[in-house]
């Protein structure tokens, strides 16, 4: 699968592998060939983390998602890459309802830096379904009114009940490398959303995308995208994994390709996480899981792997160099797998029983960073100097 | 009034006690979060709903709203109730 031979990242960049757990976040910094790994944690040894990541714009800031068993939602942010750690003044929060009868944030669980251009923007999906912005860097947050109380967009995210088991989510949210006013989310479940004036409008993106045997693929109400990206060097080009399939769709058309019919039958196209390569667009890589009968949502047959395409979903092949062969009934959940700028590309993923895998070599081979982790949540990875 | 304060709160008040003033449990709670900024959202949702798994106690007894009223002598419990594994 690697067409780049060798192990050559650019010269003086390590990268920092981040973690978030139901119990914690770990920081893992590799040295510059991805070769031995340090490990920073626990941070917030305890905490529901759902979401780390660092401001790719300054490469300082790290903003973490956090709540506790107990207390609720919070963000906590960074200037010192978590030597210490201060509080979101105001996290984010719906507007209080004169009937008291309106919504609360569960928890924060995506969060996005803005566009380059726009510094200390950022942006946070929520459960329930919630769009928040920053523009401090992450100090306060302000909901986006046309998402969280449009009646006709309210109606599509349903109840907690119609949501995912641990909370209806609001996730996925791309800012349009050419465009910080070109944004687009998900919602689980509600559909793909997208705006090109900022978020004051947001239009529907689900042409093409199938729902569950027997309901109406036209009410984005049963629309679950579970991880959507964009190309960094091809934002025209989309990816998704979905509830129902792998997709792809290339602008200005709004039709959505299911490219995961091209998965082996035996392995089919249900998973969480979707992760494409920082410079081809014809290169993505998803996790497969069981989507059959009741949703086990593990590797099928207890074989996991990686599968990678390099022609943009026509065809797909089985990446598992070094991964379990057999009996390993493995969980990766959608923010759980990511993929580094070097080159070659390093991958990684967590499973939820607390596993830290990588591979310096776009998937061909795999190794385990480390084990014994509480259930992960996320994982990303920065470069830094 | 004494309150005193379960672990999960005391990386705000850096004390298991605090001192705080007010005729109701809100008042109490708008004063602990002036000297313990972010306190308050912890325990009581932006639609002033006290979270699950808090519980108020006043002198021994819980106080199920927030409009529950005070004494100067009274003890408040802030507790972490049971939330799972």
């Amino acid at each position: 699968m690697a067409r780049n031979q060798g192990n050559q990242p650019a010269a003086g960049k390590h990268v920092v592998v981040m973690v978030a757990t139901r119990k914690g976040a770990w920081f893992y910094h590799g040295n510059e060939t991805r070769e031995t790994w340090r490990c920073d944690g626990p941070h917030f040894l305890g905490h529901i983390i759902n979401h780390v990541v660092l401001d790719p714009r300054d490469r300082r800031t790290l903003l973490a998602a956090a709540k506790t068993g107990h207390l609720g939602p919070t963000v906590f942010r960074s200037t010192d890459f978590g030597r210490t750690w201060k509080e979101a003044a105001r996290p984010p929060a719906f507007a209080t309802a004169a009937d008291g009868n309106g919504r609360a944030v569960d928890h924060t669980f995506w969060l996005t830096p803005g566009h380059p251009d726009e510094a200390d923007v950022w942006y946070a999906g929520t459960s329930p379904q919630g769009l928040f912005r920053s523009t401090d860097g992450g100090i306060s947050w302000a909901q986006f009114s046309s998402i969280n109380d449009d009646p006709q967009v309210r109606k599509w995210m349903g109840t907690v009940q119609d949501g995912t088991p641990d909370g209806p989510k609001l996730h996925s949210i791309i800012v349009d490398p050419r465009d910080p006013n070109h944004l687009l989310l998900a919602m689980s479940g509600g559909g793909v959303h997208e705006s090109v004036d900022g978020g004051r409008t947001f239009r529907l993106a689900i042409d093409g995308l199938e729902v569950v045997e027997g309901m109406d693929a036209g009410d984005p109400t049963f629309h679950d995208p579970h991880c959507v990206r964009m190309c960094p060097s091809k934002p025209d080009r989309l990816y998704q994994q979905n509830h129902c399939g792998i997709y792809r769709v290339d602008r200005p058309s709004t039709q959505w390709r299911r490219i995961g019919r091209n998965m082996p039958k035996d392995v089919g196209d249900i998973g969480f996480p979707m992760v494409v390569h920082p410079r081809d667009a014809d290169t993505a890589w998803v996790f497969p899981m069981d989507g059959t009968s009741v949703w086990p949502r593990t590797s099928p047959d207890g074989k996991p792997a990686v599968y990678g395409t390099r022609d943009g979903g026509e065809s797909w092949q089985r990446l598992a160099g070094g991964l379990p062969a057999s009996d390993a009934w493995w969980t990766v959940k959608r923010q759980a797998m990511t993929a580094d700028g070097l080159d070659p590309v390093g991958l990684y993923f967590g499973t939820t029983s607390g596993e830290l895998w990588l591979s310096r070599d776009e998937g061909a081979r795999w190794e385990c960073i480390a084990q014994h982790l509480p259930e992960i949540y996320a994982v990303e990875v920065a470069e830094l100097p | 009034m004494k309150v005193l304060i379960p672990s999960a709160l005391r990386s705000y008040t850096e004390s298991p006690h605090a001192e705080a003033a007010g005729d109701t449990l809100a008042d109490v709670l708008v004063e602990l979060e002036r000297h313990y900024p972010g306190i308050r959202f912890r325990m009581i949702d932006e639609q002033n709903r006290i979270r699950p798994h808090i519980r108020f106690f006043i002198n021994g007894t819980q106080a199920r709203e927030l409009t529950q009223a005070l004494r100067p002598t009274d003890e408040l419990v802030i507790v972490q109730a049971l939330s799972g594994g």
